[in-house]
Parts: C-alpha cells; sequence; structure tokens
C-alpha cells in the first residue's frame, strides 16, 4: 500500500499569521523507510506565540505544512512519557520544551538517541518493553495478605524510600542520555534500574532477591560508569543514577557476604 | 490477513482494560486474552488523573452517604441499584490495588490516607499525591505482566468489530509500526477505550481521547447513552486546557474573580466560610461551579487573558511545603507551563472538556445490548454518573466495573462456540477495505485539521457549559455537513510505516460519529440537568418528561435517531439538587420527610 507522497495546496486554512508574530525554523529528522534509504533534516518555518512547546510546534507541522510527519505524543502535560526526543541533542519531553527558549536560531529535534528509528521521530521501543517485563515488576508479596484483611501498613516515611523510583513515566530520556545504553544495549539502563529498585525497597514487598540476579548480571550495575547524565535529563525527578548507584552497593555487598564472608578471611581487605 | 484465535479481546489497555483483562485471566488462565492499544498501556489517559478515587474508609462515612453523594451529583439521573454495587465495591478495588502495589498516600500510622473531593460529603478519595491515575495506570500495567494467558497488541489501532450471528466475534486492527492487518478472533469483545473529550476545542484530554470504541459499538447498533452530558471541569489550564486537580480545592485552595472575591457564594454554594466544608463552595460539583464561572464571566468579573477570561485558583495560604507534598505535579505545571509559582501568586484557570458521563449502553454487568459485547470505564454508560460525574469516582469506576467486565465477558466467552473463520475473515477483508479506502484514494479535497478544528469549535459553541436551542441547531448542522466533508477527506501521507495521518482521519470519523450523537441528544433534552443546562426556556429540570436517559441509535448518514430508556430508582427518590447551606437544610428536609 505505499504511494508516491502528494502535495497539495496547505495555505488555505492556516490561522491568519496577523495573529502570530514570529516563526522560528523548526529542523526535523525525517525518515521515512518506504522512500528514505538514510535519515534526512527538513527545516519547517514554524509561526509561534511564546507559550508553546516544541510538541505545539510538530503538530503544527503536521496540521498545516506537512501531514506525513509522524511522532508520538498524548497527555500533553508530561506525564504520558510518549513525546521524548532530541531536541538540539538534549533529550527532552517536546511537551514541556518551549520553543521560545531557542527564538528566533531555531531548533533541532531528531529521535531519541541509541534507539532505532522505527519513522521519523519514532523509535522501536522493543527493548525497553522487554527489559521491564523482564525485571518482575510487581509486589512478590513478604506476607500474602486476604483483601478482606484491608490494606498493608506502610509509614510515609516507609513509602518515601521508593515513592521517587516509582514515578517514572518511562520516557526513555535517561535511555538516550546513557552513554553505556549507547555501547551496549544489553545494559538494563537506568529506568528500568529504577523500577526494580522501587519494587526492591517496597515495605510490602518480598521479591528482591529474585531481581537481583539481573543486577549482578554482567548486563546489570557495573556496567554503569557513573556519569550521571540520566539523572540530569530524568523530567520527574525519579534521580534513576542513584538507583543503580545504591544498588552498585548493594551488589557488591551482596558479592562480599555470599563469596568473601565464608572463608572468613580477607574481610577488612573488601572496601 | 493474519488471524489470531483469542477467547477475549479487550479493546484499549487504560485503567478499565487492564483491570478486566487481569479479572479475566484470574477467573480463567485457560483463556487466551488478547488485550488491544493503539498506545504502549502506561500511556493511556488514566495517567492523567490527578486528585484520586473514592472508596469509603472512614468510621463516620457510609455506603449510604457515598451513594446519596453520587446520585444527587448525578441530578438522579443514574442507576440507583449499579450505584449501590459500585459505591460497595469500591473500597475492596482500592485495596486490591494497594495489594500490587500502588504508593497510596499514607497517615503516620501506616493506614492509607483520603482526602476531600468536590460534592462528597465526607473525605473518602483515596490519593497517591497528585498522581493518583499515573499510579494506578503503571500499578495496573505492571501487575498485568504477571498474568501469561494476557496476550498485548500495543500499538494496534482498532478499526471495526466483527459482527455475526447476532453476537460480536472479533475485532480488526491495523499494526501501526507496518499497517498490517490482523484479524482478532473472539467469544467476547470488551470495549474500554475511554471518553471522547478531543471533539470539543478547550479540553483536558490527550490526543488519543477520540471515542474510538464508543463510535465502533455506535455503528454497530448499540446505543449511545446520555451523551448530551458533557463535563467542564471548571480549573483548567487557560489555552491548552491543561488540568488542575480539584485536589487542589480538596485540600483548601479558594476560587477568586478579578476583584479577589469568592463569587461561589453568589451561586447558592455558600456561605463562605475560611475552613473548607464539604459540598459547599470549593468543594460544589464540577458542573455547578462550572456555570457559576460562565455567569461571573457575563458580569465581567473575570480576568481577561490570553487564551480568554480566567479566574484565579489560591492556593498561596496552604504553603509551599504543603504543596509539594500535596500536589507535586500541580505545582511543576503551573511553574513550567505558566511561569507562576503556586505558593507565591494565584493559577489563573477555566473551565474545559473533562469527561463524558455517557457512552456505550450497558447493564449492570457490563453487558451491550450486542451478545458478546461488554464495556468498562468512561467509554461506557454503566449508569453510575448521570447528568454530572463526581470526581474521584471514575477511577473507581474504572477498577469496580473493568473487574466486572473480565468476570463476565469471561463468562460468556466459556459459553459459545468459537465462530467460523472463514466468514469472519469476509468481513475483516471488507473493514480492510473500507480503512485503506482513505489512503488509496488520490481525490481528497479535506484537509484533516481543518475538519477537526471546525468540529471542536462547533461542539463548544453549541454544547458548552450553557445551551440555547438554536445554537444546539447550528452545531447539529454542522456536524452533518462535517460528515459530508469528510467523505472528501485527503490522507496526505501515503506509506504503510507509523502512518498517523491515516489513523488520524479514522479518528476523525470516529469523533464525527460521537458529536453528533451528543449534539443530537442534547438538542432533545428539553431540560435542564447536571451538565445540561439551557437557558431558551428549559432551565428547570423536568422530571416528568426527562427523568429518562437518552440512546442516541447510529443512522449512518442520517440524523442519529435519538429515544429514551428507564432510569432506575431504587431507594432516593428525586429531590432538590442544592449545595452550601441550601443543600444542608434540604437533607434534612429530606430525612424529616423519611421519618414520617
Amino acid at each position: 500500500m505505499v504511494l508516491p507522497a502528494r502535495r497539495q495546496n496547505r495555505k488555505e486554512s492556516r490561522p491568519a499569521m496577523s495573529e502570530i508574530e514570529k516563526t522560528i525554523p523548526i529542523e526535523v529528522l525525517r525518515y521515512r523507510p518506504e522512500q528514505d534509504t538514510e535519515p534526512v533534516l527538513q527545516t519547517f518555518q514554524v509561526p509561534f506565540t511564546d507559550d508553546m512547546s516544541v510538541l505545539q510546534g510538530l503538530q503544527y507541522i503536521k496540521d498545516y505544512l506537512d501531514g506525513s510527519l509522524s511522532f508520538r505524543w498524548s497527555c500533553r502535560m508530561a506525564i504520558c512519557g510518549s513525546c521524548g526526543m532530541m531536541v538540539n541533542g538534549i533529550p527532552s519531553l517536546s511537551c514541556k520544551t518551549f520553543l521560545s527558549d531557542y527564538y528566533p536560531a531555531g531548533l533541532r529535534i531528531e529521535a531519541l538517541a541509541h534507539f532505532p528509528i522505527e519513522r521519523d521521530l519514532v523509535i522501536v521501543m522493543d527493548d525497553f518493553i522487554e527489559k521491564l517485563e523482564s525485571i518482575k515488576p510487581y509486589i512478590i508479596p513478604k506476607t500474602p495478605r486476604a483483601l478482606s484483611e484491608g490494606e498493608y501498613l506502610q509509614t510515609p516515611a516507609e513509602r518515601d524510600v521508593y515513592e521517587q523510583f516509582s514515578s517514572c513515566i518511562n520516557c526513555m530520556l535517561c535511555y538516550a542520555a546513557c552513554p553505556q545504553y549507547g555501547l551496549n544495549s544489553k545494559f538494563v539502563g537506568p529506568g528500568i534500574m529504577a523500577l526494580l529498585h522501587r519494587y526492591n525497597m517496597d515495605s510490602r514487598d518480598g521479591g528482591a532477591e529474585q531481581r537481583m540476579e539481573l543486577v549482578h548480571s554482567e548486563d546489570g550495575v557495573f556496567n554503569c560508569t557513573a556519569v550521571g547524565y540520566c539523572s540530569e535529563v530524568c523530567p520527574k525527578h525519579v534521580d534513576p543514577g542513584n538507583a543503580v548507584n545504591i544498588n552498585k552497593t548493594e551488589s557488591a555487598k551482596d558479592y562480599f557476604l555470599r563469596f568473601v564472608m565464608p572463608k572468613g578471611s580477607n574481610s577488612g581487605a573488601a572496601k | 490477513m493474519e488471524v489470531f484465535e483469542a477467547d477475549i479481546a479487550v479493546v484499549g489497555a487504560g485503567g478499565a482494560g487492564l483491570r478486566a483483562a487481569i479479572a479475566a485471566a484470574e477467573t480463567d488462565p485457560a483463556l487466551k486474552i488478547a488485550l488491544i492499544s493503539k498506545v504502549y498501556p502506561m500511556r493511556s489517559h488514566t495517567v492523567a488523573a490527578e486528585g484520586g478515587s473514592a472508596g469509603v474508609v472512614q468510621a463516620h462515612d457510609s455506603l449510604d452517604h457515598h451513594f446519596n453523594d453520587t446520585v444527587g451529583g448525578g441530578d438522579w439521573l443514574c442507576e440507583q441499584d449499579v450505584v449501590e454495587y459500585f459505591v460497595a465495591q469500591c473500597t475492596e478495588e482500592m485495596v486490591q490495588l494497594e495489594h500490587w502495589g500502588c504508593p497510596w498516600s499514607r497517615k503516620p500510622d501506616g493506614h492509607i490516607n483520603v482526602r476531600a473531593f468536590g460534592g462528597m460529603k465526607i473525605e473518602r478519595t483515596w490519593f497517591a499525591a497528585d498522581k493518583t491515575g499515573f499510579h494506578m495506570l503503571h500499578t495496573l500495567f505492571q501487575t498485568s505482566i504477571k498474568y501469561p494467558s494476557i496476550q498485548r497488541f500495543d500499538e494496534f489501532f482498532c478499526v471495526d468489530l466483527v459482527v455475526e450471528d447476532g453476537r460480536v466475534q472479533g475485532v480488526v486492527v491495523i499494526e501501526t509500526a507496518t499497517g498490517q492487518f490482523t484479524l482478532i478472533k473472539a467469544k467476547s469483545v470488551i470495549i474500554a477505550t475511554g471518553g471522547a473529550g478531543r471533539v470539543f476545542r478547550e479540553n483536558t484530554n490527550g490526543g488519543i481521547v477520540t471515542g474510538d470504541g464508543m463510535a465502533m459499538a455506535y455503528r454497530h447498533g448499540v446505543p449511545l447513552r446520555d451523551m448530551e452530558f458533557v463535563q467542564y471541569h471548571p480549573t483548567c489550564m487557560p489555552g491548552t486546557g491543561l488540568l488542575f486537580t480539584e485536589a487542589c480545592r480538596g485540600e483548601g485552595g479558594l476560587l477568586l474573580n478579578k476583584d479577589g472575591y469568592r463569587y461561589l457564594q453568589d451561586y447558592g454554594l455558600g456561605p463562605a466560610e475560611d475552613k473548607p466544608r464539604n459540598k459547599a463552595m470549593e468543594l460544589g460539583p464540577r458542573d455547578r461551579l462550572s456555570q457559576a464561572f460562565w455567569y461571573e464571566q457575563q458580569k465581567g468579573r473575570t480576568i481577561e487573558g490570553p487564551h480568554g477570561s480566567v479566574v484565579h485558583l489560591d492556593l498561596r495560604h496552604l504553603g509551599e511545603a504543603y504543596l509539594r507534598e500535596r500536589l507535586p505535579q500541580i505545582y511543576e505545571l503551573a511553574e513550567e507551563f505558566l511561569g507562576v509559582d503556586p505558593a507565591k501568586t494565584p493559577i489563573p484557570v477555566r473551565p474545559a472538556v473533562h469527561y463524558t458521563m455517557g457512552g456505550i449502553l450497558v447493564d449492570g454487568n457490563c453487558a451491550a445490548p450486542l451478545a458478546g459485547l461488554y464495556a468498562a470505564g468512561e467509554c461506557s454508560s454503566v449508569g453510575i454518573h448521570g447528568a454530572n460525574r463526581l470526581g474521584s469516582n471514575s477511577l473507581a469506576e474504572l477498577c469496580v466495573f473493568g473487574k466486572v467486565a473480565g468476570i463476565e465477558a469471561a463468562k460468556y466467552a466459556k459459553s459459545v462456540a468459537p465462530g467460523n473463520t472463514a466468514s469472519l475473515l469476509k468481513q475483516a477483508a471488507d473493514a480492510q477495505k473500507q480503512a485503506e479506502q482513505l489512503v488509496i484514494r488520490s481525490d481528497g479535497t479535506e484537509r484533516i485539521a481543518t475538519l477537526r478544528k471546525e468540529m471542536a469549535q462547533t461542539m463548544e459553541d453549541g454544547c458548552g457549559i450553557y445551551r440555547l436551542g438554536d445554537s444546539m441547531q447550528a452545531t447539529c448542522n454542522k456536524i452533518d455537513e462535517l460528515k459530508q466533508r469528510f467523505k472528501n477527506v485527503n490522507v496526505e501521507d501515503k506509506s504503510s510505516v507509523w502512518n498517523t495521518d491515516w489513523l488520524l482521519a479514522i479518528e476523525l470519523g470516529y469523533q464525527l460519529d460521537v458529536a453528533q450523537a451528543m449534539a443530537y441528544s442534547a438538542i432533545n433534552r428539553k431540560e435542564s440537568r447536571g451538565a445540561h443546562q439551557r437557558l431558551d426556556g428549559f432551565e428547570a429540570r423536568d422530571d416528568i418528561n426527562f427523568l429518562k436517559h437518552s440512546q442516541a441509535h447510529y443512522a449512518g448518514d442520517g440524523m442519529p435517531r435519538i429515544d429514551y430508556g428507564e432510569v432506575k430508582i431504587t431507594k432516593s427518590q428525586p429531590g432538590t439538587r442544592a449545595y452550601g447551606a441550601a443543600g444542608e437544610k434540604a437533607e434534612q428536609e429530606r430525612k424529616q420527610a423519611s421519618h414520617v
């Protein structure tokens, strides 16, 4: 069902230009696998107002300049996690990045780094989803409880221990920021480590041991070189870098206890 | 065409779809469940719900209170037997989510905490800061991974139901990544595709909220019930319509006009007191608050902004520390999108479309009149919201009735034999041909965005907070015209891989059908009730003629046929719907009357 693209007169239905004073050049990395052999940049002149997000700029392009531009988006308020992309080389949610910050020079938008491009700004996220599914991201009850017994008790302090790590919106900006994931996509990566840590730290959960197997593995935490860029780009303050580093310590302790302690010697040397 | 054999197909993987899939999987692990969503499940719009989810927990609260709040809040257009079941199940569902890991906010003793919400007599809204929907959705999605019988079809777009021998027997889907079609055979189908708020111009909804499931069921003869009742949420961001949760007011936020005056006291919601009082002032129901805004605007007492008139949502007195704890997302939205520090400056807000009370007609078992078809969540009309939904009842609804739909669909699936693949494929091929025609044609002249914008504008003009016969008629005419012009729509993108231009066109077709059902249902309701308020001689509620559910029946190119169904009244006879001091007086009178 591949037919040649057809252009049409797009001017008739645009908003009146008099209402809009400024335009900004938006350079978009296009890749249409059925017609492009490799990604190519295309520039659009987009009229904008100061409160317009980069996402709204892309929507303008799609609505009035080129209906064939593809990108993911939905909630517009930084909670659904769909609209991650590179804005001038920085992993960003396009819904809460604003065009006026790039005026008048303009901006370049590309698909999230380190993921295969499916089309235009849409990346293939199978790898992320498979990793998410692999870490048992659900409560494995420490003490099973019937619904009739009501809720588990959990103090605000106990909740605070994991709450931050439960705030990940799966936007994958941290993967686009992670140089190690860029080099080796087998690395479990920051966002999923944060999710794993979230369940391990939950007072209701007793599944940490099962999940720690992955942490110790060669694709686990020790791939991380502590660059910390993942936490910098996180739009929800999850601080996945911290989750990775806590687990390095945990993993090291675990290793130490399992393999060094039983031998009963040299314990002072392992620091 | 590829064929996937399932027992149950669930269309939509937001809160209701995920809850349904889990319930079906737990009912019988041998059943094969296809969970189909046009986005990855955690992108579903449940994610944007903020304030909380209802469930009676406090000793001085009762199921009767929750029932009365819900039925009165819905202006008595509720199915009371269904509401009774609903309020009885909410708390267990909230506990179930807790056991599955939902990070509910807690009291110092470790029990879950509850907050006040609009129209609710006692605090019973469970919350996870101001990201309740986000946490519920991620909890349900991650929990669903435990069940091997749930096979997800992420980023598969549903174009039609397949109906044969008088029962639904599957769905036809497009894989977004390839443009390939698949027939998913199923013995029962659960629609859980959410609302249709995007048919209006200024709305709180995500781009995906386009009424797909409503339109698909409707086109197969299933009535859409109570579609004229569309909720305007009173506190939204000007321009984008993004939501500032009702929890802002539940936590003590105030609404001020341009004079800094708490104007709600002028609209039967007072008296204004320093401390928040449940079911009064800022804790009144959404329809009444949006209507009060409209009057303030008429009186010139709102503030003019670049995106229309606004009033102020004042949170300053709550202090930064408390706001960061209870309303962290609201804090950031105000800072990042408006440049406003809510601890220092009031937030400019105006009403925007938020929720569709009506939807696919189903009974208390979530069963539609079409055999094998079930619906749950915002896309459905199971009958609990009536003419106006109370905040925090919809998140509870998608759990309670998601579960019911899953169990009932599982039961039904086990009772029937699989359909004939060859004849189902023939139907699926027709659906494919029709969908592909949008792309193959080269003579289209109508721009998708233009049609969509005209639709959204006319819905706002004719079916807004207050309605007039003439303007509703103009909207009906306009939607009829847009449906004709849609036949001439131009899909610019002719490719197969991630052709969102194409999917937008299909969604627009869904939206136009849903919008038409809303507009015709509205013009035919010659009274005022809940979110449907008229100013053209039908200002009063008319229980004699309109204590009835509207039912819109699809009629292809013609205007929908509207008829009416009975409302189930069990223990609450329609009474005066009042809030504030007047509400307390009315409640006293009801109590005395019932003791006579």
